[in-house]
């Protein structure tokens, strides 16, 4: 193979009282993409930092060098010179403006003295039409799916022509399609010769897309591998330290009787009065593990937060849980009846980022420790590191914030504030999204533990291995219906995709 | 476990930053009551002028207290110096023109303020308004109310009874054994808590750090108490602050309420979805607010023995100032009341060293302006320092 774009050489970044990075290695040839793997806190992110400039020169140790020429940034704007473009997991988009706007943002088109918006909006639809998104340019941007945000980024990241671009989990929030479209955007730069570097947690993405892979884990490299040399097995035990023999730990439990009964329940937008779920009924029983799929906007989400109370608009139907009739206006109608729900986006939902670890975890049952009807702040203490320390929480103090800790162990902190309420139903809505493959399997074993334990688990996931690996049936929604139910005998990847898309045919997924 | 060898030394980072950050508040405070000591020649620190001091700073403080909680809970109230003017007008027009008992005038100045902020708060939680839009409406009609029901003019002079609430003094014994009783509280609530966490098994703190920091307050505050009483004694309404405080420290450490205020301000869409009421908590919030206001109104009228329609004017300002100095962070989620009450004492020294000083006024303002926005720059780059590394 040919030069290499990017040489890093023996990287050592330090925090007060840490080693981010120890004497890392990043070796990645010209128009190559290259996937860099690693579990949370393994540092690939802040590799990317130095190698970006947000960390300048004189920050860390080691050698940066591209096209074989040593280089050193002081700042993000000397990086990009240098033709190094970064899209991160977080966007960096201006919602308020138009897709035209914030693709040229930053572009000498926008320092023109008169800004000529039409060759702006041609510019625009031409690279719209190159990704192959049939939308105004004018639209305001976010009236868009995240999912084809992300590709605005990318697209914007392309204008600058940049030589190395670096994606950061750029498909964690993109459809099937969109992966398609960005697979196919990534081989044609490729083809232009410029190089790629890839972070994902999706290893089955990395292999279909990657050239080569490095691995990181605890801030030094393990290894770098071409993607023909190597399994997705091989990778997660390098990423891990330690072979991970079973990915999904079902385990043989016993299903009790009926915990949870919805009947013809129906609810609609809070502004527009459009119905987001018609007539949908279903059962879930003491310690099964209810598994819902399908394609997003399918109304999944909604559904279980509307019947959790936490969703402005109105509903009708019926909601049984335990024998007993449930009228579920809010939260808190829906905490006391024995319901509990862990949010797909738990930094904006399930925690207080600048709170203490404890005080997370007590915030949906305070009562718990209030015995005296005010709140005892040591038995606080005691029993959140009771809970916490069952669920394994990494920390070295439980009055640490929350946003000190990493997503698997806030997903941990976020179950904590769950099982304090002592639910009869606990629904999860994509319980291991973003978190590193250990501390899934750690997850896996809780909801299994639960179940065992009596509670009826409810767990909504777009990863359909996922799904098929945990649950006792399956759910699978479409436009806002149930569209059938499955065994988890009768379930496949392909029944379960042939259920999510049915009654769909024309009508595109990825359009809002 | 595992996690205990490669985690240690982020902890030991962690506790000392944190106490940096809470001690920063308390050296500024210290440079700041040395250099006037310094420039006054000692006059600063002498006990008529600590004396005055903690009056002068009491209406802020009171302010401070609520406007803790409020941006706390994600927002802000600029009519509390309007109606501290309003309430503390009330009281006086109900004492002056139709002859009301001190008792009942202090309930009807507190519960109009309790009232008004429960007005505003039904706005805010209830409406949706912006507080930012709802209380500066509200300083506007605050005012106005308070020039048509005094017709412009002064109200004054009030009873005796009245007068006492500012401008009183406790006796020398009885200052003394205060001051001893909240000292032994201090100790008992020090070693309860100690106690406590024994018995559930939970990490205690070095007994030497915990007495240590103990005995220094307690030094300070024989040593403050012993200034004063060399003057005329503790100042009563030094006295109220001091409740007040205590009253919503209480508050926020230990109900619900005070739990769920610094959620909703952290997070209200988590806090929503954990089943915590965000209209009926934030409505509770801007009544506290309007009930201290009536709190401020009264010390602030029995001060001047009058209410006039000026009073209270820019007072929200100084206690947002003062309880941004005292580090509670304008995003919501962050604040405490303790470093509110001392946020309120830096700016009332500034105000009081600088009089002394016979510097013209205008330089109060300048350098008060200054000050706050240096205090939320050194707040933001000691973040901005903690979030890079973790």
């Amino acid at each position: 193979m040919g030069a290499y774009a990017l040489q890093m050489e023996g990287i050592t970044k330090e925090f007060p009282g840490m080693k981010a990075l120890d004497h890392v290695t990043l070796s990645v040839e010209k128009g190559e993409i290259h996937a860099l793997c690693g579990e949370n806190g393994a540092g690939k992110s802040t590799l990317m930092k130095i190698l970006s400039g947000v960390y300048p020169a004189g920050s860390f140790d080691g050698r940066i060098m591209i096209e074989g020429r040593e280089v050193s940034f002081r700042n993000i704007k000397a990086s990009q010179e240098a033709g190094i473009a970064i899209i991160y997991q977080e966007l960096a988009l201006v919602p308020e403006m138009t897709i035209g706007e914030n693709i040229f943002l930053s572009s000498d088109l926008m320092r023109e003295k008169v800004l000529n918006w039409n060759r702006i909006y041609a510019e625009t639809k031409r690279w719209l039409d190159y990704i192959g998104l049939d939308i105004d340019p004018q639209r305001k941007l976010g009236d868009l799916t995240v999912g084809k945000q992300q590709l605005i980024e990318i697209v914007k990241a392309l204008t600058k022509h940049a030589e190395i671009l670096i994606l950061d989990e750029p498909t964690a929030a993109l459809t099937e399609s969109e992966v398609e479209v960005l697979a196919a955007i990534l081989k044609d730069l490729q083809a232009k010769g410029v190089t790629c570097i890839y972070i994902s947690h999706k290893l089955g993405e990395v292999m279909r897309l990657a050239d080569s892979v490095t691995i990181l884990r605890d801030g030094q490299t393990v290894d770098t591998f071409n993607v023909d040399e190597i399994t997705e097995d091989t990778i997660v035990t390098k990423m891990v330290g330690r072979p991970l023999t079973d990915y999904f730990p079902y385990e043989e439990h016993e299903i009790g009787e009926e915990i949870l009964r919805v009947q013809n329940y129906s609810f609609y937008h809070k502004s527009t009065d459009e119905k987001i779920a018609d007539n949908v009924s279903f059962k879930l029983r003491k310690g099964e593990i209810l598994g819902v799929s399908g394609l997003m906007g399918a109304g999944r989400s909604e559904l279980f937060i509307s019947l959790f109370g936490g969703y402005p608009g109105k509903s009708y139907g019926s909601v049984t849980i335990d024998g007993q009739s449930a009228n579920i206006q809010k939260p808190s109608d829906a905490i006391k009846a024995g319901l509990a729900y862990v949010s797909e986006d738990r930094k904006r939902y399930g925690l207080v980022l600048g709170m203490e670890i404890t005080k997370n975890a007590t915030l949906a049952a305070l009562r718990n420790v209030m015995p005296k009807g005010l709140i005892d702040a040591s038995l606080e203490l005691k029993s959140s590191e009771e809970m916490t320390n069952k669920l394994n929480v990494k920390t070295h103090s439980l009055e640490a914030k929350v946003d000190q800790l990493s997503g698997g162990n806030q997903q941990k902190v976020v179950l904590s504030k769950w099982l304090f309420t002592n639910p009869k139903v606990l629904i999860l809505d994509e319980p291991t999204r973003g978190i590193d493959v250990g501390a899934k399997s750690e997850i896996y074993k809780i909801i299994n533990e639960l179940s065992q334990q009596g509670v009826g688990i409810v767990m909504i996931s777009s990863e359909l291995p996922e799904i098929l690996g945990m649950s006792d049936r399956i759910l699978v929604m479409a436009d806002g219906t149930i569209s059938g139910e499955l065994s988890r005998e009768e379930a496949t990847q392909e029944s379960v995709m042939k259920l999510a898309t049915t009654r769909r045919d024309n009508h595109d997924p990825v359009i809002n | 476990m595992t996690q205990s060898s490669t985690e240690k030394p982020a902890e030991k980072k962690l506790s000392f930053k944190f106490n940096a950050q809470s001690y920063a508040l308390i050296i500024a405070l210290m440079m700041i009551v040395l250099i006037f000591g310094i420039l006054t020649g000692g006059e600063f620190l002498s006990s008529r002028n600590l004396s005055n001091l903690f009056a002068q700073m009491t209406v802020i403080a009171v302010l401070a207290i609520g406007m803790t909680l409020v941006i706390v809970a994600g927002h802000i109230d600029l009519s509390v110096g309007s109606l501290a003017g309003l309430t503390g007008g009330i009281a006086a027009i109900l004492q002056v023109w139709f002859g009301w008992d001190t008792v009942w005038v202090v309930l009807a100045a507190i519960s109009a303020g309790a009232l008004l902020g429960l007005w505003q708060g039904w706005w805010v939680a209830y409406r949706a308004v912006p507080a930012f839009i709802v209380t500066l409406g509200g300083m506007l009609i605050f005012r106005g109310i308070l020039i048509g029901i005094s017709n412009g003019q002064t109200v004054a002079p009030l009873n005796e009874g009245f007068k006492i609430i500012s401008n009183s003094y406790l006796p020398y014994s009885v200052g003394y054994l205060l001051a001893l009783v909240g000292v032994v509280l201090l100790f008992f609530s020090a070693w309860r808590n100690q106690h406590k966490r024994q018995q559930l098994g939970l990490i205690i703190e070095k007994p030497i750090k915990i007495y240590g920091t103990l005995i220094v307050y307690t030094i300070l505050i024989l040593l403050l108490t012993y200034m004063l009483n060399r003057y005329n004694g503790i100042p009563v309404p030094l006295l109220i602050v001091i409740f007040f405080g205590g009253l919503f420290i209480f508050i926020s450490n230990k109900t619900s309420f005070g739990r769920y205020i610094y959620a909703i301000g952290g997070n209200e869409e988590a806090a929503a979805l954990s089943g915590i009421n965000i209209k009926r908590n934030t409505l509770s919030v801007f009544v506290l607010m309007g009930a201290l206001a009536g709190v401020a109104g009264v010390i602030l009228t029995s001060r001047l023995n009058a209410a006039s329609v000026s009073a209270g004017e820019m007072y929200e300002l100084d206690a947002i100032a003062a309880c941004v100095i005292g580090g509670t962070s304008l995003m919501g989620g962050r604040g405490n009341i303790v470093g509110a009450i001392i946020g309120a004492l830096i700016m009332a020294s500034i105000d009081n060293g600088m009089s002394m000083m016979n510097i013209e006024t205008f330089w109060q303002s300048i350098v008060k302006g200054l000050i706050l926005i240096v205090a939320v720059w050194i707040d933001i780059s000691s973040k901005k320092q903690s979030s890079v590394s973790s």
